[in-house]
């Protein structure tokens, strides 16, 4: 605190030179990322040394039984064809871009879950858990950014993005593990501000002192919670790491192979895993076909699909990052294989596929199988919790971590899932 | 001392309400509502009875759990905790400084009264319930979206005639079930009541109809049975249907703009029902059991109730018939007495507040079904309600935990015993006319493009999930967007403005002493005089500003503002 009683402003500072009066800021603030923040975190660096995750969440529940599981022939398959691909798997044909990827990815196609309502399985997709109203879970992004964390001590980007959606909250964790969430152009609001630094800074003297005062005060954990969000705003401001954000300094071509929505997040995921953050879920909606599916997925959501995510393996594995980086993709269900009288499908829970890769997974499998009409699954089922285990143990994540809720409760990570070991090696 | 903002703030109510058609209603309507407070007084105390029944279970929960309660909170922060949860935003300095000067044993009666009754108020206590129940009803995306048919200034203009003219809860609930009519002010045969239904309808089987207004009247879960019998709830997928089958004769029919494909509003009608077995005389419907075994369903009520099973309006409106059966239902009461108390005390007697069914057990339940019935017994007025619950004994304390209460905590789970006031964050509308009238940021004007104003505010905050039920979360929750927001956002500039005259301006400006114009701040917007040290702070600030009050007031409002001590209402 005695720096604020002797610190004169210097007129024209320069940029380095604030950033590390920026830092006794944070630390002032009671941040945790008080350290190192003048320096630029270089990212080849990060690259080799860091894992990551990407989920690529489909939110509304896609049909999986139109575009990984096909049932050509029987009365639920639908009007897609199969394509071969060059993983030892067939896909749909509207997936032509993905199909030259699946040696990378492999497709469980055993997913059996019971939440079949858009929240409740938002909420068990992300954190493993069934919603309890009595307690948060912590969600797929809070749990891995929690635990690969330590490694990251100059990252000053949150290490949970979530783009273009809203994911799920940090739950018992806390609001510093919350979902920090950009559209997928990278941009962020109210980021810059008005004022020069200098009496940014002088400002937080006060603040700090209405801050701390109140969190003595004991009125609950909220004031806590809101002076550690203070830290870390204030670093986010005044980091370059948030270069990292800046999708548009990507050459042309890369932009064009990416494509623009959901493409546009995708390649934005690259660049944070880059940077060293340790999560990122990049949104892709509109999959609650109820009604007319086959057209709109063949005219417009597989063709987006298909660009972003194949632009997202093919980039990471050419720049050697794919080997640390987990990519998932899944929704909250997948979709009745019977189709409905609007030529929709509904919400199907019971038998279901996901996608997964890099970060060690093997590549090109198909995991289990459904039945001819595509209505159960016929061999392991495989649940939200075993998912979650196999992509945490691929991250170096030990299973045995357990964390403890507010009340003292002891919780598993990934609510003690099974390994689906045939996807690691 | 600094002059009053008080006159010049009512003077802008005043020239607003000359614009509305509705708030020159609300003027002629307030004076009928001046026997609502005149409740059963006996000599001893002024407080209605429901008081002392509050304040006995709550205290006998106290002793049966071995916890204290916190000691009684100071007057002028239970002030600030009292505005923002029954107008919805802090009080002014000068309103505050009123409260003060009222020694009186019955100050807290006569501050809630006030604010209930006095016609001063009637605008913005109706504007903060509207703005709740538009959350509740629609959603804060809802009207937002593209190709929606919720017109949302319809919705709110309906709320807010509702709470304007205190209209009972039970009427209130009949007219949002039964609605029909546009959506759109200004069109023919417009009834903003209709918008609650109109998307919900929109899909054939009105699956969305029937959840929310279980749900959202009597805190019936139904929704996760419609595919599967949900594990843990006695409603059967069998139920649900038979409530759905209540909203089967109700159409929301697009109306388009001249010579266009845009649809302009929606209007919601009741139509014949022919049945999924084409015999109107006995209209059912259809649905699959996981098992694939197909069943038929009627409108029957969830205790039971059967109606006629006619799908001719003229016959049996099953709408009209469904409000009649919810209105007399005591989940209903249960309820809304559930929703305002967890309104105000941050948390309700069950979790979530609107899962009332057997499997979910409430904390309290003695003093839930008493209050229910109290509230049927005062003709369903939700300003009784409300003064019952804000003059209770766990209302007035303090939010500080103490060694002797802080087992009872409900933030991890466990049930509240309501033994202090628990924190929370205020609201992103609370933030938003907080900064209005504290200092009259965004005042220009009418009400209804100053509603408008705040829609388009807080879309930064809401990320929809797009799905099919609307269901939408907001990134106003304490996290780093907000936060970002209140460092650097727009509003906040403008807050902090020193234009000519701004709030800040005006108080820059006046011939006090700078550490004078320092507590004003403080007081105006944390209820509580700078500390020592926040006034050295202020002392360096104006050395560093070279004298300039103006920009010294500017730095200590902006810190102000963006502490915890603001946004968490304590």
């Amino acid at each position: 605190m005695s720096m604020w009683n002797t610190y004169q402003t210097p007129n024209g500072m320069n940029r380095r030179h604030f950033l590390s009066h920026a830092a006794s800021a944070s630390a002032l603030m009671g941040s945790s990322l008080a350290l190192g923040h003048s320096l630029r975190v270089h990212a080849d660096q990060l690259k080799k040394q860091h894992k990551s995750a990407i989920l690529l969440w489909m939110s509304g529940g896609p049909a999986t039984i139109d575009i990984w599981d096909l049932k050509p022939g029987t009365n639920n398959g639908g009007p897609f064809k199969p394509i071969s691909t060059s993983g030892s798997v067939q896909i749909c044909e509207h997936m032509p871009l993905m199909a030259k990827q699946m040696h990378h990815m492999s497709i469980v196609r055993s997913m059996s879950t019971r939440e079949a309502d858009h929240n409740r399985g938002r909420y068990y997709m992300h954190t493993g858990f069934v919603p309890d109203p009595n307690i948060e879970h912590p969600s797929y992004g809070a749990v891995i950014a929690h635990e690969l964390m330590s490694q990251r001590s100059k990252l000053d980007i949150p290490p949970f993005i979530s783009v273009g959606g809203a994911s799920e909250g940090p739950g018992f964790l806390g609001l510093a593990w919350a979902p920090f969430n950009v559209t997928s152009n990278g941009r962020i609001r109210n980021l810059e501000s008005k004022e020069d630094n200098s009496r940014l800074l002088e400002r937080l003297k006060p603040l700090s002192l209405i801050e701390n005062g109140f969190v003595a005060q004991r009125r609950g954990s909220a004031a806590e919670e809101h002076r550690k969000i203070l830290g870390k705003t204030y670093d986010l401001m005044t980091s370059q790491q948030m270069d990292a954000f800046k999708v548009e300094l990507e050459p042309e071509s890369v932009k064009e192979r990416y494509g623009k929505g959901f493409g546009e997040g995708c390649l934005l995921a690259r660049r944070l895993v880059e940077a060293g953050v340790p999560f990122v879920e990049v949104d892709l909606g509109g999959w609650d076909m109820h009604r007319g599916i086959h057209t709109e997925l063949a005219d417009t959501k597989l063709p987006a699909l298909d660009k972003g995510m194949s632009a997202l393996v093919e980039d990471l594995d050419q720049r050697g990052l794919l080997q640390d980086t987990a990519i998932i993709w899944m929704g909250e269900f997948g979709r009745t294989p019977r189709i409905n009288g609007d030529a929709g499908r509904d919400h199907w829970a019971r038998a279901w596929s996901v996608v997964v890769g890099g970060a060690g997974i093997k590549g090109g499998l198909a995991v289990g199988a459904t039945n001819e009409d595509g209505t159960e699954v016929v061999s392991e089922p495989y649940s939200s919790e075993d998912l979650m285990a196999s992509v945490c143990k691929s991250l170096g994540i030990q299973l045995e971590t357990t964390f403890q809720s507010k009340s003292g409760r002891p919780m598993k990570i990934a609510n003690g899932g099974k390994l689906i070991t045939e996807l690691l090696a | 001392m600094i002059q009053s903002s008080k006159p010049h703030f009512f003077q802008t109510l005043r020239q607003t309400a000359g614009c509305s058609a509705w708030a020159v209603g609300l003027l002629l309507i307030a004076g009928d509502s001046a026997a609502l407070l005149a409740v059963a007084k006996d000599r001893k105390s002024d407080l209605p009875p429901q008081v002392a029944k509050i304040n006995a279970s709550i205290s006998q929960a106290w002793q049966d759990y071995s916890v204290k309660p916190s000691p009684v909170e100071d007057d002028l922060k239970w002030c600030r905790r009292l505005f923002l949860d029954l107008i919805g935003r802090i009080p002014s300095h000068a309103e505050l400084v009123e409260f003060g000067k009222d020694r009186s044993p019955n100050r807290k009666l006569n501050l809630v009264r006030e604010l209930l009754e006095d016609s001063r108020y009637t605008e913005e206590y109706a504007q903060n319930w509207s703005t709740i129940w538009t959350n509740i009803l629609i959603g804060r995306n809802g009207g937002m979206e593209r190709r929606t048919l919720i017109n949302r200034d319809g919705m709110q203009k309906y709320l807010r005639d509702c709470f304007a003219s205190n209209l009972p809860y039970n009427r209130m609930v009949y007219e949002l079930i039964t609605a029909t009519g546009s959506t759109k002010p200004g069109t023919k045969d417009f009834n903003g009541a209709a918008n609650f239904l109109v998307m919900k309808v929109n899909e054939e089987t009105a699956v969305q109809a029937t959840s929310a207004v279980s749900k959202t009247f009597l805190g019936l879960q139904v929704q996760c049975t419609q595919c599967h019998n949900h594990p843990f709830n006695e409603w059967k997928q069998q139920k649900f249907w038979e409530f759905n089958a209540f909203f089967r004769q109700t159409r929301a029919l697009r109306r388009f703009e001249n010579g266009s494909r845009d649809v302009d509003f929606a209007e919601l009608v009741d139509e014949d029902f022919a049945g999924e077995g084409r015999n109107p005389e006995s209209a059912e419907l259809y649905f699959q059991l996981r098992n694939g075994v197909t069943k038929v369903a009627y409108p029957v009520f969830v205790d039971g109730t059967e109606i006629g099973k006619s799908g001719y309006v003229e016959q049996v409106n099953r709408r009209k018939e469904l409000g009649k059966m919810v209105v007399q239902s005591p989940y209903m009461d249960k309820m809304i007495v559930n929703r305002m108390w967890a309104h105000f005390m941050s948390y309700g007697f069950t979790r979530p507040i609107d899962d009332l069914g057997p499997h979910n057990p409430s904390s309290n339940p003695e003093l839930l079904e008493a209050l229910a019935e109290d509230f049927r017994n005062s003709s369903y007025d939700l300003k009784q309600l409300i003064t019952w619950i804000v003059l209770s004994q766990p209302y007035q304390l303090s939010s500080k935990v103490t060694s002797e209460n802080q087992a009872d905590d409900p933030s991890v789970g466990e049930p509240p015993r309501f033994t202090r006031f628990y924190s929370r964050q205020m609201r992103a509308e609370e933030l938003y006319q907080s900064l209005v009238v504290a200092t009259q940021a965004d005042r220009q004007g009418t009400l209804e493009q100053q509603e408008n104003r705040r829609n388009e505010w807080m879309k930064q905050f809401v990320i929809a999930f797009g799905t099919d039920e609307g269901d939408e979360t907001s990134t106003f929750n304490g996290s780093i967007p907000q936060s970002l927001m209140m460092f650097n956002g727009e509003l906040i500039r403008e807050a902090i403005s020193l234009e000519p005259g701004s709030w800040l301006q005006r108080i820059a400006n006046d011939p006090s002493k700078p550490i004078e114009k320092v507590h004003y701040l403080f007081l105006a917007g944390l209820a509580r005089k700078a500390r020592n040290e926040e006034l050295m702070a202020a002392r360096t600030l104006l050395q560093s500003r070279k004298n300039d009050t103006g920009a010294m007031l500017q730095d200590m409002w902006w810190a102000v503002l963006n502490s915890n001590e603001f946004i968490i209402n304590h």
